[in-house]
This record gives structure tokens, sequence and C-alpha cells, in this order.
């Protein structure tokens, strides 16, 4: 194999990255569908995709303000989702800690699922990449996706607006984070925290908008990884 | 949505600085420290003790419905968990609920 070199191992990245492209375009496409549907402003929809670009989180905090609800728990929903890209970012420690700063705050804006799991598996098969290299693929691997998870948007943004209220659009988000869901089914301990939060929420539908999912989702927290404890143990 | 365009870009604004900072924080701040294994232990389970919280309200009680349960509905979400769940992708599963959705909407005269 002939030396790596910046240009060639980002190259790989943005080829290896293209294939994401096929997910990406679509969630994008059906948030700013959803958000123009409730009512959110163009520039504030591209806002969404652009500053915190992270698919979920966006959904999750759409739905909290579809819900009225306070504040402080649509942020708290919204960042919760996120609590996994830390370990993302924990886990990317080892590959990318000796990179330069700037390398590694750029590669912090753009680590999601995507990005971080075809990096992850790049950079387990090739040990011998310096950190600045790796740093390059993972730069590469978000280089098409991140610019259209934007374009998408807007493009959803615009075309949401002239479908009619019978298209029950309104359903895309349900429908979204229902799918995201499926493939995180991994485990018993997952399928139990995931039963764990729908029946605590439905139970305390009763509080005041979100509350009841925040209860919920400590509580799924615990019952997955006692869960999963247990079947360590087992 | 009663928020004010103030509160709205505040809202946008705190996401993304909270969500930048969860993503920089070890590769950034926080460094080599190993955290408690029981902490990312319930790191792990975030999504999916947060998302399925959101759904089940949402897809038995729908909004558009007036917060009435309505079977199509019902059956979309259905499709797209097994679908998804079954072909460990997220898109096939979306692709399953729009069908299943619009073709029930048809079916039942709602479109």
């Amino acid at each position: 194999m002939t030396a790596a070199t910046v240009k060639s191992v980002y190259r790989k990245g943005v080829r290896d990255g293209a294939p994401f492209l096929l997910m990406a375009l679509p969630f994008a496409t059906f948030f700013g569908v959803a958000a123009a549907e409730a009512g959110l402003q163009l520039a504030q929809i591209i806002g969404f995709s652009l500053l915190v670009i992270a698919g979920a989180s966006q959904f999750a905090a759409l739905q909290m303000m579809i819900d009225n609800a306070a504040i402080v728990l649509v942020l708290l929903a919204a960042l919760a989702v996120n609590l996994r890209m830390a370990m993302y970012s924990a886990a990317l420690v080892p590959h990318l800690g000796a990179a330069p700063l700037w390398q590694r705050a750029l590669v912090a804006y753009i680590n999601f699922d995507q990005s971080y799991m075809q990096s992850m598996i790049e950079f387990e098969e090739r040990p011998e990449l310096s950190a600045p290299l790796k740093a390059w693929y993972f730069l590469g691997v978000a280089s098409l996706i991140a610019p259209a998870w934007v374009i998408a948007t807007i493009v959803g943004a615009v075309v949401g607006q002239a479908i009619p209220p019978e298209y029950a659009l309104d359903f895309i988000v349900p429908i979204m984070f229902m799918a995201m869901v499926g493939p995180m089914l991994k485990s018993l301990a997952h399928v139990a925290a995931a039963f764990t939060s729908c029946v605590v929420a439905l139970l305390l539908l009763g509080l005041p908008s979100g509350m009841g999912l925040i209860i919920a989702a400590f509580c799924a927290m615990g019952v997955g990884a006692a869960v999963e404890t247990w079947m360590e143990r087992a | 949505m009663n928020y004010s365009n103030a509160e709205i870009w505040l809202i946008i604004a705190v996401l993304a600085v909270g969500t930048y900072l969860i993503r920089f924080s070890f590769l950034g701040l926080i460094g080599d420290r190993p955290m408690p294994p029981l902490v990312l232990k319930l790191l792990r389970f975030t999504p999916v003790a947060v998302l399925p919280g959101m759904v089940a309200p949402l897809a038995l009680y729908p909004a558009a419905t007036g917060g009435e349960t309505e079977p199509v509905r019902l059956a979309a979400i259905l499709a797209v968990l097994v679908v998804s769940w079954w072909r460990r992708n997220a898109l096939w599963g979306i692709i399953a609920g729009v069908v299943v959705l619009y073709a029930g909407l048809i079916a039942t005269g709602q479109l």
C-alpha cells in the first residue's frame, strides 16, 4: 500500500461518507417539512440544521415546541438525546487526541452518528494512520453529509409549506422517531429501556408538557443499565 | 406554538452550544481521564430512553385527530417499529410507515 497522504485519506473519507447521503437527505428534508409545518421561520429552521446539526435532537426539540413545553424542558429533552455523543467524543480520544486543536474543534462540530461510526471502522482497520490524518479522514466523511443536511432542510422547509394538512405531515415526527428507535433495539436491555420509557411517559401524561418525558427517560436509563448489568452477570 | 421569535432563537442557540460542548467534551476539554463505567453505561441508553417516550403519546393520541386514538396512524407507527428493527435501518422503517399511513388514509377516505 502506498503511504497515506492528507489528500488520499481525505478523499477516501469523502467516498466512504457518500452512501450516508441516502439517509441524511430524507431525514433533513423531513425536518424542514415538519419545522415549517410547525410554524418556524425559514431562518430558524436553517439555524437548527446549521448550528445544532443533530437530527434526533432537532426533532425532539421541535416536538416539545409543538407541545408548547417550557423552554427548559425543550432544552433538556433535546440535549438528553445528544448525550450519547459524549461517548463518541470519549471514544475518539485515543485516535484524535494528538491532533491539533483546530482539527479536534472541527471534528466536534461534525461528530454525528454516521461520521463517528464510519470513522471508527476505518481507524480500527488502519491503526498506523497518524492522528492528524485520522482527523482528515473524519472531516472527509462529513464533508458531503454536513452541507447536504443543511441544503435538504431548506428544500424541505420550502416544499413543506405548499403541502395541505390532509396529508398528515404532522405525523412525520413520530414516524422519524420510531424509525430511529428500531435499529437501536440491539439487546434485551435496550428493549427494556424503550418499553419503560413508553409506559412511564404514558402514565405521566397528566404532568405539564415534557415533564413526564424527562422522568420517563431517567427511569428508562436506569432500567436499561440494570438489565444490562444483570445480563452480564447471568 | 406560542414562543416569541427571541425565545425560539434562544432555544436554537442553547441547543447549538450545548450540543457542541457535548461533542467537544472529551476530545477537547476533559482529555483522557476515564469516566466511571456506570456513567458510560447510563449514557449509552439515552437515545433509547428518550425517543420511545416521545413517540408513545404521539402515536396513541395524535394531535391531528384531537387526541383521539386513530387506527391508521397506530398501524403506521407499528409498521415503522417492526421494519426499522427487522432491517436494522431507519430508512426502510420510514418508507414502510409512510406507505401504511397513506394507504390507510386513502382506504378510510381521510385523503
